[in-house]
């Protein structure tokens, strides 16, 4: 872990390794979407409108998963204070946002032929939405201790905080009664049939892989800010 | 605890706040139980019916052969049942596409008097099977061989 943790061996690993993620995730996710809406046959009772699956759910984990993210790299900086496990959490932050903001829509989308409705304040679709706030909230913050200086354990701290939303979402449509279906997946089991299922863990995959690519493009980028700064800073202080 | 490390004191202090914070958490998905959510089921309407009028949603399965439509040709009559309990519900409007015999539903409106559920908006609910079209119009059988030669082929 330490050894990654070399922001020169990590830029040099992310140098090669941020287009491949991104161009074979491009690669399987586009797939995926062609086959959802072109090969895969109507659902039986939801017909084409099950076709948005291959976009909504895996956006759906992945905005989970970039919130998780957030959380192991803030508790990460915050027992190390090591810089990149800060630039990490930033970095996971917007397509993570991004991500969210997909599965929203399109879940809404995707209500209204088949609940009769956009949008419901069930315990599913209002915990979401949290998770959205909650990626607004921790972007500002997080850009204003960079810009206006202070604490990068303030953003680390409310990304460990607001972890505990990640639980609530998933557990949602167990505890409570909701219009959102229960996990369709679960450990080993799946209430999707192949003919979906296969296309869908496609496209988990690929987005998987997208969001791995921007999240090194984005620390890449976060590196390089804060290098030049340090360099304009160098050369101010050479000038006086 | 004063011969720890400052990183191995950070690191306790962290596990405790995650542990304190998923309490919390849980602590109040608890309280939430009830309240949270989205409608009741029949047996919670049959047990503790709401005061009539109040503003409620019920939510179960529309029970097999029990859609009719009334003698006024727009007003729908259904029975919502969870397995433990059944309650008529009437509704005059737009169905969802969804809403067939044996799927879920999810009724907003009120108790009637004498125990008829008062629909203004039905909500067709989608249940967590994802099947494709031509698998429906498989005798049972036929369907049970297909599973079984998808999960054995999984």
């Amino acid at each position: 872990m330490h050894g990654f943790a070399n922001p020169k061996r990590f830029l040099s690993l992310a140098r090669w390794l941020t287009p491949l993620l991104l161009v074979s995730g491009l690669v399987l996710a586009g797939a995926a979407l062609a086959w959802g809406l072109f090969v895969v046959p109507p659902d039986q009772l939801m017909g084409e409108t099950v076709r948005i699956l291959f976009l909504h759910v895996p956006t759906a984990w992945l905005g989970m998963g970039g919130w998780t993210a957030i959380a192991i790299a803030s508790a990460a900086y915050l027992v190390w204070r090591h810089p990149l496990a800060d630039l990490a959490a930033r970095a996971a932050a917007v397509p993570g946002m991004v991500f969210t903001a997909v599965c929203l829509a399109t879940g809404s989308i995707w209500g209204r032929p088949t609940w009769g409705t956009w949008w419901v304040w069930d315990g599913r679709l209002t915990s979401m939405l949290v998770l959205l706030f909650l990626y607004f909230g921790y972007i500002a913050l997080a850009q204003a201790v960079a810009r206006e200086g202070g604490s990068s354990r303030i953003p680390a701290i409310f990304g460990l905080v607001g972890a505990i939303n990640i639980p609530i979402i998933n557990r949602s449509v167990v505890w409570w009664n909701s219009l959102h279906q229960p996990p369709s997946i679960t450990a080993g089991k799946s209430a999707i049939d192949a003919e979906f299922l296969v296309p869908l863990l496609v496209a988990v995959l690929g987005f998987s892989l997208i969001f791995g690519g921007v999240l090194l493009a984005r620390m890449r980028a976060l590196l390089g800010d804060i290098q030049a700064e340090a360099r304009l800073r160098r050369k101010a202080n050479e000038a006086a | 605890m004063s011969t720890l490390k400052p990183k191995h004191q950070r690191l306790v202090l962290v596990v405790i706040a995650l542990i304190a914070l998923v309490a919390a958490g849980l602590l109040a998905a608890w309280a939430l139980r009830s309240q949270a959510s989205y409608f009741y089921v029949p047996e919670e309407i049959v047990a503790e019916p709401p005061d009539p009028g109040r503003a409620v949603r019920l939510g179960g399965m529309v029970e097999e052969g029990s859609i009719r439509t009334l003698s006024d040709g727009v007003t729908v009559a259904f029975v919502v049942g969870d397995g433990e309990a059944r309650v008529p519900v009437r509704f005059a409007g737009i169905l969802p596409d969804l809403f067939v015999e044996g799927s879920g539903v999810v009724a907003e409106g009120r108790l009637g008097p004498d125990g008829t559920f008062l629909a203004d908006n039905l909500l067709a609910k989608h249940d967590e099977n994802y099947v494709p079209r031509e698998l429906q119009e498989m005798s049972e059988h036929q369907k049970r061989e297909v599973v079984a030669e998808t999960e054995g082929g999984a």
